[in-house]
């Protein structure tokens, strides 16, 4: 197993009577992507602000590099870059002088800041607007110079919150593409979202939250197992005499088969049984027309989830 | 045997200085107000203003040059009709000048959504109130020093004369109390900048607290003292009295103090600025000018009152700015 790059148990913090966030155990590994998803005000963001030692906790520990962001902030602060929702810069300065004043921040000799600097820029592909005002950066730009602010103190672990919300499709691609670039890289993502198609194209694990609690967590396959049961849902079209329906029933590792047309069949299963559903068509004598298999979306599972939380709630 | 109070592995102090990256902040606050067309605009005014009334009281001056031991200082005293003298305007543009470099120095940050993002560098707090307070000090100071300059390059070709040591020193303690003058406004502008959302509502309440100490508070000074210390007919101590108290509430207000002690320090006959008795006066010599440590000696509890005030309100909008959640 890789080393832990950042822990926290049971972690709290109250605002007043509220409670933001409840006895979170999180736990995110060397060279993961990590996505943390839930409504809006369900206490990402409050989260992400206390591993940075921005907010103090109201209980429990947290551990980010071995280090207490809380008591270490300037160790912990000079290893982690953070991309906040919707980043701001001074508008007035070109992208350069942006990032210049943030590698004077972390105390880069000159030199080296100007080396990293054109680095980065180059990395994000905004170095041909080097010296362009922000002011008239568009949001996909702002977003590309943001991750290139982040990258300048070449960090142990990235922290985003809401990277890709208000970006173009396109942009918000590129965005993610970048994210792998840097994963393959060796560095560890914590990105919050609430857009979960996106976060399933990059997560290695993910982690719903919900009312400051984190509810479940897991790869995306474990969660569609958990909450949805079946993990693959299989469409197959083949031409036959009826008696195929029962034939799926007995393969194991089918939980539930239904029709969606004449010829129609969809079958749900724990595992990937393509080539098995294949095998009894052929078998049976009848055409195979079409067969492919779908996995469940986040988009699903989190439905699917507060659905049954939603019920729960009513039947108690 | 050493006596270790603390695991070594769990520090209970935070590490490192709230000093780091300091320098950093205060460099790019300063190139950005130099820069700034809101700076620009203000310091023309004061160079505009500077110029034209030092061109009048040449005018007035140039007939007595060679009687006067302090003509120099009196470039920035005397006024020529219809023009004020220099530090007529001063007390008012100064204050301008230093609200205009600080009302929006927090606010303005959580609005860009730059706040989070500088907060989340290997820097504390400190750093950035400390270096936004100190550049917009650098900056008051940059700017009022070249004025100074600008005020006696222009006494020396309009009076042909240079000034002496006095004059030089008298004039330069004139622009240490100046600086610390805009140092007050400036502090309470950044308090403002702290406590509200809106640059536009912060830059208001610092002009409104200018205009009540400018305008008002002498006025509630006098009805508080009457109130107070009502005079007693045939009890001529009671006037003392109430004239005293007045006096300490009118100090209250750093206008008062500013103008108190730039008078005292420009004009050297000065001797008193407090209430003075005909008994006191006894063997003075009316219009003798006093030697330059007893004219400071005079206006140190003013340049002590400056400086605290200043201090006072720059710990106020720290503890504020610590306390304050970072998320927008």
């Amino acid at each position: 197993m890789n080393q832990i790059v950042l822990e926290t148990r049971d972690l709290t913090k109250h605002y007043g009577d509220f409670v933001a966030v409840d006895k979170l155990d999180l736990t995110v590994r060397q060279g993961e992507v990590f996505g943390l998803l839930g409504p809006n005000g369900a206490g990402k963001t409050t989260t992400i602000l206390m591993l940075l030692g921005l907010t103090e906790p109201t209980a429990g520990t947290v551990r980010v590099l071995d280090l207490d962001p809380a008591r270490q902030p300037l160790s912990v602060k000079a290893r982690v870059g953070y991309l906040p929702d919707q980043v701001g810069f001074y508008e007035g300065l070109s992208a350069y002088e942006n990032l210049s004043y943030i590698a004077k921040l972390n105390g880069l000799p000159r030199d080296e800041a100007n080396r990293r600097i054109q680095e980065v820029l180059t990395q994000v592909g905004l170095s041909d607007v080097t010296n362009n005002r922000v002011g008239t950066f568009s949001r996909g730009m702002r977003q590309r110079l943001g991750v290139a602010e982040v990258l300048l103190k070449r960090p142990q672990l990235i922290i985003t919150d809401e990277p890709t919300l208000g970006l173009d499709p396109e942009a918000a691609r590129e965005f993610l593409e970048l994210i792998r670039r840097l994963k393959a890289e060796g560095i560890t993502i914590l990105l919050s979202s609430h857009l979960l198609y996106q976060v399933q194209a990059v997560c290695d694990r993910v982690g719903f939250f919900h009312h400051g609690q984190m509810v479940l967590d897991g790869t995306v396959k474990e969660l569609s197992q958990r909450v949805l049961g079946g993990a693959y849902r299989i469409h197959l079209e083949a031409s036959s005499n009826g008696k195929l329906e029962d034939a799926f029933r007995r393969l194991p590792g089918v939980m539930q088969v239904n029709r969606a047309g004449p010829d129609a069949y969809e079958l749900e299963a724990q595992s990937d049984l393509r080539a098995e559903a294949a095998r009894t068509v052929v078998e049976r004598g009848a055409n195979l027309l079409s067969l492919n298999v779908e996995m469940p979306g986040l988009d699903e599972i989190y439905a699917r989830y507060f659905e049954q939380e939603v019920d729960n709630v009513v039947a108690a | 045997m050493s006596l270790q109070l603390k695991p070594a592995n769990l520090p209970q102090v935070r590490e490192g200085s709230p000093w780091t990256g300091l320098w950093a902040v205060v460099s790019k606050e300063m190139a950005d107000s130099l820069t700034s067309v809101r700076m620009l605009i203000l310091e023309l005014l004061i160079i505009l203003t500077a110029a034209g009334t030092v061109y009048g009281a040449t005018q007035s001056l140039s007939d007595n040059v060679s009687q006067d031991r302090f003509i120099f200082l009196k470039l920035f005293t005397t006024g020529h009709d219809p023009v004020p003298a220099f530090i007529g305007f001063l007390g008012f543009l100064v204050p301008l000048l230093a609200i205009a470099l600080a009302f929006d120095a927090i606010n303005g940050e959580f609005n860009q959504r730059t706040m989070s993002k500088v907060l989340a560098q290997p820097i504390y707090r400190d750093a950035l109130l400390i270096g936004k307070f100190l550049a917009g000090l650098f900056t008051l100071a940059l700017a009022l020093t070249s004025i100074w300059l600008l005020i006696m390059g222009l006494g020396l070709l309009r009076l042909g004369i240079p000034p002496s040591g006095e004059e030089v020193a008298r004039s330069l303690w004139f622009l240490v109390l100046t600086i610390f003058y805009g140092g007050i406004w400036l502090a309470l502008a950044m308090v403002f900048s702290i406590i509200f959302r809106q640059p536009a509502t912060a830059a208001l309440a610092s002009i409104a607290v200018w205009l009540f100490f400018t305008v008002f508070w002498g006025i509630i000074a006098d009805l508080l003292a009457r109130l107070l210390q009502p005079v007693q007919p045939g009890l001529p101590q009671t006037v003392l009295a109430q004239a005293q108290l007045q006096q300490i509430l009118t100090r209250l207000s750093p206008n008062t103090l500013y103008v108190e002690s730039m008078v005292a320090m420009l004009n050297p006959t000065i001797r008193s600025l407090g209430l003075v008795l005909p008994v006191q006066l006894q063997g003075a010599v009316l219009g003798a000018p006093l030697p330059l440590s007893q004219s400071l000696l005079l206006i140190w509890p003013h340049l002590t009152g400056l400086i605290a005030a200043m201090l006072l309100l720059f710990a106020l909008g720290y503890v504020i700015f610590q306390r304050r959640e970072i998320r927008a």
